[in-house]
């Protein structure tokens, strides 16, 4: 393997780890809290919402803005560490 | 001055912006016709693709959906919202880079293969007509409710405007009405909310608003407010629901990939410079649309109190204007079953005597929240821009998907550009003529319609696109084969459990797997994989300068234009 191709491969294999992390993330907020523990999560009151409805109409889509904000970040500074930035 | 003369204005107004910047931005080559030439900046490609996004069934019957199905609305908001993270980080950046002005060109040059090129083709124009129709209805009943018009010539109308800038612009025009249009939608969106939070809560951010107490002085929680009513009339408690999990599971999913998978949202992130303006303009396309997602279910909150208050025991004599009015468009209707001229509102159905239409939640609002004139006529401009930025978008991909994917590069590869151009102009026209049709003619109301558009997109676009960057051996063989199996898999369950087609429509109870039509996709999605992957294992691998290609795409630097090689 040229050093061209691992340094390509090094990189994508960054990326795929922070994708995992990532859409674990995207799956536990909306799937998770919003769903599948949302009957739950529904007995903790939080002002005038129970929880499991507040993820599932608000909070899911907090955190989707949130994540894809940060993927924006580390990716540059990826593409920086990589040199692969222009 | 009065509603009407407002709308007329404000209408006006706005049309006459759209039509303003189709005619300045009118596209002189393929190239800004497909991409907007490819220089398109990541906040006016965010802003473009949020308008983009949010249709006709975003603005005007999403909060209604939401304040009659309650917590079973979030499948709305969870799916429509939750799509865009996988957008953003698992195809918007790859397709960039890989740079071709189409969904259906990504295929056919990934798997090698133009029968993969006309089996994308044939997936995008499906999803792409089924979704249109739903906008096109939406401007008649806006049309229909606001100018006293005719549904049919509200349909005409638009039809009128979108082939204007559409066919003048292609996505020149396109991406900068969206641009406006987003601006005009959200402030329509945003300023009944706004004012209704504050009559209602004191708090002037409806987010906010929703989880507060009720400004009457009670201390009362509007949602604990709004379970106590939604019981006292025998429906289930709002933040319940009644769909069973596996459902709302499979729709949320259906509808996220879904999402991802829309031709007319992914081509929009061709239109950026480099791979880093992808990424961010899906974040900041996200960031617009979540303004109005966040919105929306607080104002489902807020009608639906101030709906049930101002109907439920009341006497029928003594209903507003406003009560009348609609009963005039047929979207709300009273029947006075035991004839003692009250209105009985209840989940029994038997004596329930008031049926609402979703739509009217967001377009009736300001008049049931007595605001005055402009903030009334404001929402049917918002509406307007809503679904005509949308149908443009679809236009788009419909022409694009002839004049590029089909005779470029299938049967007449020598067309000189500006033949290419014409027949593009040619294809946007014949596709608005069809979709105009589909308005008047509608398969099923707005939302239901958009919903399934959702279910072909899953099945059939987002397993082959996934795998042509996620796994570089994947093949021709499989990727056709699966996009084959998944979109004829869900067109078969829409036709049996939605559209009837197929003989009577059987009962809920024979639902496979308990999922509805529109969760189905999730399930065409999963077998649209299993059938790619087993094939895939049997047959050749890709070529090696394919799966250089695969390589080369996962690289963000050196993006370059979007080309027509």
């Amino acid at each position: 393997m040229s050093e061209k191709q691992k340094k390509a491969t090094a990189y994508w294999k960054e990326n795929v780890r922070y994708l995992f992390i990532l859409l674990s993330i995207w799956f536990a907020v909306s799937f998770g809290a919003g769903i599948l523990f949302k009957d739950a999560l529904n007995t903790i009151k939080i002002g005038g919402f129970k929880l499991g409805f507040w993820f599932a109409q608000q909070g899911s889509i907090y955190v989707f803005v949130v994540l894809i904000f940060v993927y924006v970040r580390l990716m540059n500074k990826l593409d920086k560490k990589y040199g692969y930035n222009e | 001055m009065s509603v009407q003369v407002w709308t007329y204005l404000l209408v006006g107004i706005t049309f006459a912006l759209y039509i303003g910047i189709a005619i300045w931005s009118r596209a002189g080559s393929t190239k800004e016709f497909y991409v907007a030439g490819g220089g398109v900046s990541p906040l006016a490609n965010g802003m473009a693709t949020a308008a983009d996004w949010m249709s006709a069934a975003s603005f005007i019957s999403m909060a209604g959906i939401i304040a009659f199905a309650g917590y079973d609305g979030s499948v709305y908001l969870m799916g429509w919202t939750g799509g865009y993270v996988l957008l953003a980080l698992l195809l918007a950046p790859y397709l960039r880079k890989f740079g071709k002005f189409t969904v259906p060109d990504f295929i056919g040059d990934r798997y090698y293969s133009n029968t993969a090129r006309i089996v994308a083709v044939f997936c995008a124009l499906i999803v792409s007509f089924t979704y249109v129709a739903g906008q096109m209805r939406g401007v008649g009943v806006v049309f229909s409710r606001f100018l006293q018009v005719d549904i049919n010539t509200g349909v005409i109308i638009g039809m009128v405007i979108v082939l204007f800038y559409a066919v003048l612009g292609g996505m020149k025009g396109i991406t900068y009405t969206q641009v406006a249009q987003y601006c005009v939608l959200i402030f329509a969106f945003m300023v009944p909310a706004i004012f209704i939070s504050l009559q209602m809560t004191g708090n002037p951010i409806p987010q906010l608003g929703m989880g507060s107490t009720l400004n009457d002085g009670s201390g009362t929680f509007l949602m604990d407010r709004l379970n106590g009513l939604s019981t006292e009339l025998g429906f289930a408690e709002y933040t319940d629901g009644s769909k069973s999990v596996i459902d709302v599971f499979a729709i949320t999913l259906a509808l996220m990939v879904g999402t991802a998978g829309l031709p007319h949202v992914i081509v929009r992130f061709f239109t950026v410079k480099r791979v880093k303006d992808a990424r961010k303009s899906a974040g900041l396309a996200l960031l617009l649309i979540a303004i109005l997602y966040t919105t929306a279910p607080a104002v489902s909150v807020f009608a639906k109190i101030n709906l049930i208050d101002t109907v439920s025991n009341e006497e029928y004599s003594l209903m507003p204007a406003w009560f009348k009015n609609w009963e005039e468009t047929g979207l709300l209707t009273f029947d006075d079953k035991n004839k003692d001229g009250i209105i009985q509102y209840v989940a029994d159905k038997d004596k329930n005597e008031l049926t609402v239409d979703n739509d009217i939640m967001v377009l009736a609002n300001p008049e049931i929240a007595n605001l005055p004139a402009w903030v009334i006529a404001l929402v049917a401009a918002g509406g307007l821009a809503a679904a005509l930025s949308t149908a443009a978008g679809l236009l788009l991909v419909i022409s694009a998907s002839v004049s590029h994917d089909l005779i470029k590069k299938v049967f007449k590869p020598s067309i000189s550009e500006k033949g290419e151009l014409w027949a593009a102009r040619g294809a946007a026209t014949i596709a608005v003529v069809i979709a105009g049709y589909f308005g008047i003619n509608p398969p099923g109301f707005v939302a239901a319609v958009v919903a399934l558009a959702f279910g072909l997109a899953a099945a059939s676009f987002f397993p082959a696109i996934v795998l042509g960057i996620f796994y570089k051996k994947m093949n021709k063989e499989g990727a056709i084969g699966g996009m084959v199996v998944g979109i004829s898999l869900m067109l078969f369950y829409m036709a049996k459990f939605k559209l009837g087609w197929l003989g009577e429509i059987p009962d809920k109870s024979e639902w496979w797997f308990g999922i509805s039509p529109e969760g189905f996709g999730t399930v065409a999605m999963i077998v649209n994989f299993i059938v790619a992957l087993v094939i895939n294992r049997f047959t050749p691998e890709p070529p090696e300068d394919v799966q250089e290609i695969v390589e080369n795409i996962r690289i963000p630097s050196g993006a370059g234009d979007a080309v027509d090689h």
